[in-house]
């Protein structure tokens, strides 16, 4: 069996996981956790959106 | 007559918490998350697991690529190093030979990264576990 992920789903896939771990790891209470696990996440996937826009701009 | 010789008492719990600082590193690296589960912080220890072998498992549907230790180049033993973090999943990946494919195409690429990733992650969750046996953590 072959997964099949388009770009975009394999960084969300990613970024998601990576946030969990991120969340629970460098964080003490639940409440960091969750705010931190969200704040990874929206940078992963910020990251990702910056860094194809700007490969975008470069290539025109 | 629990307290009655509260050095003993001491004594025990430091024994208890040292074996522990052992056990659990070792457990959380065979088994991801484990390590938080056998010191009672159970929701946190299966989303360790489900986040660590999901991305594992997903980076090897998506044929990614499994290193081994003599791989000679040094990108080669540090792909090795970060897959070795996954522990059992590592282990049960090589005797089943998975993880097999070249990297020929952009997602298998992926994949391979998916599953150092996941190793990599599982250092830190055990990097966690031990903090958490030593009271450095809650």
């Amino acid at each position: 069996m072959t997964i099949q992920l388009t770009h975009f789903s394999a960084a969300f896939v990613f970024a998601l996981f990576a946030s969990v771990v991120f969340g629970i790891t460098h964080r003490e209470t639940t409440r960091d956790m969750v705010r931190y696990g969200l704040y990874c996440f929206v940078m992963f996937l910020g990251g990702a959106f910056v860094a194809g826009w700007a490969m975008w701009l470069i290539r025109r | 007559m629990a307290n009655s010789n509260p050095v003993r008492t001491k004594a025990a719990e430091a024994a208890s918490a040292g074996t522990m600082a052992v056990v659990a590193p070792a457990v959380g690296w065979l088994i991801p998350g484990a390590g938080h589960m056998i010191q009672g912080r159970w929701v946190r220890g299966v989303l360790l697991f489900v986040s660590i072998a999901t991305l594992f498992l997903v980076g090897l549907g998506m044929q990614g690529h499994i290193y081994k230790a003599n791989g000679g180049d040094i990108l080669d033993i540090l792909g090795f190093i970060g897959d070795l973090g996954a522990g059992g999943l590592y282990v049960l990946t090589l005797a089943m030979n998975w993880g097999q494919g070249a990297i020929a195409f952009a997602i298998a690429d992926y994949g391979t990264k998916f599953m150092i990733v996941a190793g990599l992650l599982n250092f830190i969750a055990v990097a966690d576990a031990y903090h958490i046996a030593i009271g450095k953590k809650q």
